[in-house]
């Protein structure tokens, strides 16, 4: 149904120019439920800003990706440090059918929710059975 | 591999982690979710604490909760950290599960005492930032020398 991507490098991730000073980037923890109208994912994405999270779908892959600033300055002595901040990158190979324009995205307390509607030649209809 | 110790605090975070955890299942500090971490899931959220001159700070990332969800507590140099993620949904078919769910506890020493009083706690995006203002007994005092 929903079948992680390998990291590929894609033209446009080449060309662009790193913003970050280092290159981390971190896979958010994602929710995939699937509904009988469409597949939610849910994306936890802390410290991001709408402007910068960058949702594509494109030939049956979902790819998300948000820049999110560094927090502390570097140097910074750390007590205890258990995440780093960077940016965060996953996609994910959709196979069902999805109605690419209606799809929709919404970004709420650090959590990212895209709707994703299923196309109606998937979406499970009930068949009406006549009594003769 | 090296381990520093720094104001008492284990500076390694791996470590530190798995310390902190066999204690917390230890004393019973951990309110829920599973004795062990599962992979892709986290019991509770991380953590991340660092020093300035006058000031801790904390910092957790835990997306989907609002203000109402955490709640803070200080005494002396223990802050401790307790909240909810909402239960996922239970009538809905998961392809994939990994955002953690249900309570968590965590208490996190600090190597000096804190003045509660004017610990500041905010929420944004998801990122918990909590400052923590050194106590003044503990802060360095300049000694004026009379001439």
């Amino acid at each position: 149904m929903t079948t992680e991507m390998c990291e590929r490098p894609v033209q446009s991730q080449l060309n662009r120019v790193e913003r970050t000073p280092c290159d981390c980037r971190y896979s958010p923890c994602v929710d995939i439920v699937e509904r009988a109208e469409e597949l939610t994912v849910i994306a936890e994405i802390p410290g991001a800003k709408n402007e910068d999270i960058d949702v594509r779908f494109e030939n049956g892959t979902l790819t998300i990706h948000a820049k999110v600033e560094l927090r502390q300055v570097n140097g910074t002595r750390y007590l205890l440090s258990e995440y780093g901040v960077g940016d965060f990158h996953r996609s994910f190979e959709v196979s069902e059918l999805i109605d690419a324009d209606r799809i929709s995205a919404e970004y709420t307390n650090g959590v990212l929710t895209l709707h994703l509607p299923k196309t109606e030649a998937v979406k499970p209809r009930k068949i009406a059975v006549e009594t003769r | 591999m090296f381990t520093q110790r720094i104001n008492g605090l284990l500076c390694m975070p791996g470590l530190r982690r798995e310390v902190n955890r066999l204690f917390d299942n230890v004393l019973g500090t951990m309110v829920g979710e599973f004795p062990f971490p599962v992979i892709g899931q986290r019991a509770f959220p991380p953590v991340n604490v660092w020093e300035a001159d006058e000031n801790f700070f904390a910092e957790a990332e835990v997306p989907g909760l609002t203000m109402g969800d955490v709640e803070l507590f200080v005494v002396n140099n223990e802050l401790t950290i307790k909240g909810e993620r909402r239960e996922p949904e239970s009538d809905v078919r998961f392809h994939r599960q990994e955002r953690g769910t249900g309570k968590f506890a965590r208490v996190i020493r600090l190597p000096l005492d804190v003045d509660s009083e004017s610990v500041e706690a905010t929420l944004k995006g998801g990122v918990l930032t909590i400052k923590l203002p050194k106590a003044k007994s503990v802060l360095p005092r300049k000694i004026e020398v009379k001439g």
